[in-house]
């Protein structure tokens, strides 16, 4: 809230802000997650388990696609913290996700490097191909559209993720087609990072 | 200066562990084990290695102030990487990780840790796979585990990824967040050196700053020093990004200057336009103009032209660039991130958005221009970290060179510069 007596804070804006409404389906580790959540727990020393908390929101979050309260618990109980302690966490880093997501999140970056090339005109075409504003997922629940800031890979803008998928160089008259063939062939048809896609 | 961090990183399987070995891989980490901890610090004092994260300290002193009556002690590697306009870290754990690795094994052998954690951002997954495959192999190859090379060192490296926080690259925030909790700066003193991952001495450096070490360790800190201008030795990786031909990760001594870095390695500015400014070092430090191309590209000569080197991320600017746009880019950048621990940088940087978007957009008035710099001013060393700072260094400094163009904005009532790369309608943040 502000203080100001005209300028409105933008109180939906500030991630401290968010808050957790989906008590969701009962949740534990699929057996699998279990075990990778065991060896991650070795990194770290017995009394320290809570530094533990963002693998296990990953595994959690990989798991059921976004983080519930139940999600919450069961992370809280395995890790011996309070169940505010790791929604402390969750409601400030901005990857991880309160609501469901489309089948495809894309992330625009839209920070200096990007933008300079385009990365305002990229989110442009994306919003009229898509027909939601950033930060709106479409009726279908194939797309969620975000904006993001910079991910440091300025050489290559605008660059594009989608879930943990890089697409580099996206010209603006590309994002629609883009979303097409995600559509059609799914992740395969993104770019990858270009460090990666050389070594090949 | 021929490249020596990313000589190899074009070449297939640079990050494999045998490419490693037959370019005189961990031959440095041999060469340390043989020799005294203290004597390793003292060799990296000597080279004038200094801090590659941004704040260019020296990485010898950090090291000599680690608390070295208190067990167990960490290294923390700072791949947190956000500083908008860098990418070199992402270079140099993509296509050389083993050199990370390597270093990260000398600097615990150094200050006597026996655990490094790689702390990378959360966007870097695919990095995180690159790593935990350098790390595997490395410990197959009896360079980290136990017994390191039958030298009776015991040394444990891991990779903590983070999940979207640009204060995370802030040292102690980084901490906090390795300890599970928000990533929010914590008071200094005490320093992370006495105090630092669970409450334990901890060295917290940049991932090519420990890349720079197994150099130091195996040519010697007179070579290392003589490779850059005095106090600034060294090879340097710069990341030169925004309206140059060739942007991309260029690698030199620091004898080189800024115009030779855009001009000559990144081709210039291209499509035939002219340069307008430069932000020599991320987007936290001061913009330089034109004429102070001629700066040397080093810690000490930048600082002296009154800006930073940072990150050594060079953004170029070219005359189509708004400058009331760039500095709104960047608020909404720094509000987006701002932990919301001080009060001064949380609802300040919220403010400084507002009024920049109103100004660009032309419904600005000239006593907004005032208002800027009052609310900078209560920003700036008004915070627990140097946050503050950066987030109000993109007003002030626009301010200073262009405030004309703030005054064009509000006299014509909209955007006098209003660029084929940016959106026709305001979109997304500028809706």
């Amino acid at each position: 809230m502000s203080f100001h007596p005209k300028m409105a804070y933008d109180a939906t804006f500030h991630k401290s802000a968010r808050t957790l409404e989906d008590e969701g389906p009962p949740f534990v580790y699929t057996a699998e997650n279990r075990a990778r959540f065991e060896e991650i727990i070795k990194r770290y020393p017995p009394d320290r388990r809570r530094s533990a908390v963002l693998p296990a929101l990953y595994l959690a979050q990989a798991q059921q696609g976004y983080i519930t309260a139940n999600a919450i618990r069961h992370v809280a109980e395995l890790l011996g913290i309070t169940r505010a302690d790791v929604e402390d966490v969750v409601s400030f880093y901005t990857m991880f996700y309160t609501k469901p997501v489309g089948k495809f999140l894309v992330q625009v970056c839209r920070t200096l490097s990007c933008a300079l090339n385009g990365a305002e005109r990229v989110t442009e075409a994306l919003t009229a191909k898509l027909g939601i504003k950033p930060g709106e997922t479409d009726q279908s629940g194939t797309f969620t559209l975000i904006e993001v800031e910079c991910l440091g890979a300025c050489d290559r803008a605008p660059v594009v993720m989608v879930n943990d998928g890089w697409h580099e160089c996206l010209k603006p008259d590309d994002a629609a087609k883009l979303m097409d063939d995600l559509r059609a062939k799914g992740e395969t048809v993104l770019s990858g990072c270009h460090h990666v896609v050389e070594r090949r | 200066m021929d490249p020596i961090l990313i000589k190899h990183v074009r070449e297939r399987n640079s990050f494999t562990l045998d490419f490693y070995l037959q370019h005189e891989g961990y031959k440095a980490l041999k060469t340390a084990l043989t020799r005294k901890p203290d004597e390793i610090i003292e060799m990296v004092k000597a080279s004038g290695l200094r801090g590659r994260g941004g704040a260019g300290f020296p990485t010898g002193m950090k090291w000599q102030f680690v608390d070295k009556k208190i067990e167990p002690r960490y290294i923390a590697c700072n791949a947190d990487e956000s500083e908008p306009g860098t990418f070199k870290d992402h270079l140099l754990m993509e296509r050389n990780p083993h050199l990370l690795v390597e270093g990260c094994a000398i600097g615990c052998y150094a200050i006597g840790a026996k655990v490094a954690y790689i702390y990378i951002r959360g966007e870097f997954l695919h990095v995180q796979g690159v790593l935990e495959q350098a790390i595997a192999e490395a410990y197959a190859g009896g360079f980290l585990g136990k017994n390191i090379l039958g030298s009776g060192f015991d040394c444990d490296v891991y990779v903590h990824r983070g999940a979207g926080a640009y204060e995370a690259g802030e040292e102690t925030a980084l901490l906090e967040s390795l300890e599970g909790k928000r990533a929010q700066p914590r008071n200094k003193p005490p320093f992370p050196a006495l105090v630092g991952l669970y409450n334990k001495p901890t060295a917290v450096n940049n991932v090519e700053t420990l890349c720079n070490v197994p150099l130091v360790v195996a040519k010697g800190a007179e070579w290392f020093a003589q490779l850059g201008p005095e106090k600034n030795g060294g090879p340097k990786l710069y990341c030169v990004s925004g309206h140059v031909k060739r942007p991309g990760v260029y690698e030199a001594s620091m004898q080189i200057t800024l115009r030779e870095l855009i001009e000559g390695y990144a081709g210039g500015v291209r499509d035939g336009r002219t340069l307008k400014a430069v932000i020599p070092g991320g987007s936290s430090v001061p913009i330089m103009m034109p004429d102070q191309l001629d700066t040397q590209a080093s810690f000490d000569a930048i600082q002296k032209a009154g800006s930073l080197l940072g990150s050594a991320a060079i953004i170029v600017l070219d005359d189509t660039t708004c400058m009331v746009w760039l500095a709104e880019n960047l608020l909404h950048f720094y509000r987006h991130e701002s932990c919301g621990k001080c009060t001064p940088c949380r609802e300040g940087t919220d403010w400084l958005h507002k009024i920049l978007r109103r100004i660009e957009r032309g419904e600005g008035q000239m006593r907004d221009l005032d208002l800027l710099s009052s609310i900078s001013a209560n920003i700036g060393g008004k915070t627990l970290c140097a946050f503050g700072d950066a987030a109000v260094t993109p007003v002030t400094t626009t301010l200073k060179h262009f405030r004309h163009e703030y005054e064009a904005h509000i006299k014509e009532g909209r955007c006098t510069l209003h660029a084929d790369w940016r959106a026709r309608q305001p979109v997304g943040a500028h809706a």
